[in-house]
């Protein structure tokens, strides 16, 4: 199957003040395909999917180099306003974030900061979500009972609908597994394979089992630099490089 | 030694401890008891209706302390109308908006000199700057404004607080999902962190119903049977008629009742304005 090209990184350089965080990194990441970025604590996977949602704005000694294109436009242009880039590029954060509102209200946050009041509609698009986080049937009794009150599994795929409301074209997801317990991290997992159907979707990960389980292409970086890349079945029975291999066979990392 | 006795001892520190802790919170009880109960016994017999619903008669010595009442719960209110709205906004300029450098460390090392000034200083200002200069006369209006300048780093420094309590990953996940900065704050932060800066407006509500010195130039004044009808009014105040009967009266040994009565009703009072805030806080809590 063809699939079309989503996000172009270009040479891409990042630094938090002096300390060069990505050096040179050229990937290209495709449409309705899950690409996973893996390698050890420090090696820039985190840093590099926050540039894609320019989350790293708020990091103020931080500076970026080089080109982020998506669907034709480099996403660090001045002319490209970050909120409209963060509608189209959601996030799921490591820990579940639910903020401390009702389940109905968690998602429909994303719709109401966008300008959306028509209530049929914000009442239509939250349970959609919620159904494509697998959800709904947990919470379609208690939706305006605090999300606080939802288990860590559940209020994980609570933020992953969260994300999904405002209908982006990009999911990052960074560690949104990690957590969880096995049966959250299965459902989970369950649902990365469903959402790659409409969405694009790029995951972090620490665990090497999953990235094998839920991509399509695997990424892996060292100390700043990507390392090798390749679909992921590839990369992980024949490795073209051997620090690849010593990884993801648990010889060092 | 052997195991067990050393064990004995371990625990045996624990308690010892454990019961030094407990007495250092008993003793904050106790104090507070024993304010009350003496205002209580010397006070009670001067609470009744006629000292709640009337003015002073006969040069102070008689009759009650309505406008006294009245004039605490304006200036209070007024205070906190003042400082609650800059005060937060401050904390969210400092907290969420300020790049940390030279001039956000300036403004800080400001704000708790501003908190360190004695309160009879703020008196004199708010004489020299609100009633004269800018031409208030003495007044609620003036006296809120030295209240309201004198609670603003109390306001502040909990306000940046509570903002410092709300976890970043609210921050992320609001912005993540394309809200703006300011609705991020607006919808997120700021409902995040209202039961503390509830808290701030509590204890400067506090402060500002007691304070004497700032008051006595800029708003209270030694008697007026009349109550407000604006806030160019002149009043007077609680905290002012204590010190004025205790201090200045013609009858200052005959009407010490009324000194610890009127003492009750302010302690009273800011009790009440407390449990008001408490209550409110307890319930936003309880919607999260």
């Amino acid at each position: 199957m063809e699939h079309s090209l989503k996000i172009k990184i270009k040479n891409l350089n990042f630094y938090y003040g002096d300390f060069k965080a990505l050096q040179d990194i050229s990937l290209d990441m495709y449409a309705n395909q899950v690409t996973a970025f893996i390698g050890p604590s420090g090696c820039g996977k985190s840093t590099l999917l926050r540039c894609l949602n320019r989350m790293n704005d708020l990091i103020p000694i931080s500076r970026v180099e080089g080109q982020i294109i998506l669907d034709n436009q480099n996403i660090n242009d001045p002319s490209v306003d970050v909120v409209t880039l963060r509608r189209n590029v959601g996030m799921v954060f490591q820990k579940p974030n639910p903020f401390p509102k009702s389940i109905f209200e968690n998602v429909a946050y994303g719709l109401r900061v966008n300008g959306i009041k028509d209530k049929a509609y914000i009442a239509d698009r939250v349970e959609k979500s919620l159904q494509s986080a697998a959800l709904w049937d947990e919470v379609k009794d208690r939706i305006h009972d605090s999300a606080l009150g939802l288990s860590g599994g559940q209020q994980q795929r609570l933020c992953i609908a969260r994300a999904l409301a405002v209908e982006p074209e990009v999911v990052l997801m960074d560690e949104p597994a990690s957590a969880l317990d096995p049966i959250a991290t299965q459902k989970i997992e369950e649902l990365i394979h469903q959402l790659k159907k409409s969405y694009t979707i790029i995951i972090v990960t620490h665990n090497m089992q999953q990235a094998a389980r839920v991509s399509d292409v695997t990424a892996f970086f060292y100390l700043g630099k990507l390392i090798e890349v390749d679909d992921t079945e590839t990369l992980f029975t024949k490795p073209k490089l051997q620090q690849t291999e010593d990884y993801i066979t648990g010889r060092f990392g | 030694m052997n195991k067990s006795s050393l064990l004995r001892r371990r625990k045996l520190a624990q308690v010892a401890i454990f019961g030094l802790f407990r007495l250092s919170a008993a003793i904050n009880g106790i104090a507070l008891l024993i304010v009350v109960y003496f205002l209580v016994a010397r006070g009670w017999r001067a609470i009744n209706w006629t000292f709640l619903t009337q003015p002073p008669m006969d040069s102070m010595t008689k009759g009650g302390i309505l406008p006294c009442i009245v004039g605490t719960l304006c200036l209070s209110l007024g205070a906190i109308l003042v400082a609650l709205p800059i005060g937060v906004a401050s904390a969210i300029y400092l907290n969420e908006y300020a790049r940390p450098g030279r001039l956000l460390r300036a403004i800080r090392i400001g704000i708790n000199n501003l908190a360190g000034v004695p309160s009879v200083v703020f008196g004199l200002f708010g004489l020299a700057f609100f009633v004269v200069w800018l031409k208030m006369g003495v007044s609620i209006l003036a006296g809120s404004l030295t209240l309201g300048v004198l609670t603003l780093p109390v306001i502040i420094g909990s306000s940046e607080e509570a903002l410092r309590s709300v976890p970043d990953t609210y921050r992320e996940a609001s912005l993540g999902l394309g809200a703006t900065k300011w609705q991020t704050i607006y919808k997120v932060v700021l409902p995040a962190a209202l039961p503390g800066i509830l808290t701030g407006a509590i204890l400067g509500i506090s402060r500002a119903a007691g304070e004497t010195a700032p008051i006595m130039f800029t708003a209270a004044v030694f008697y007026t049977p009349s109550l407000p009808t604006s806030v160019f009014d002149e009043i007077m105040a609680l905290p002012y008629h204590i010190y004025v009967l205790a201090t200045a009266g013609t009858e200052i040994e005959a009407t010490r009742h009324l000194q610890y009565g009127t003492s009750l009703v302010l302690i009273v009072l800011v009790f009440g304005l407390n449990l008001i805030a408490i209550i409110y806080r307890a319930r936003l809590q309880r919607r999260m």
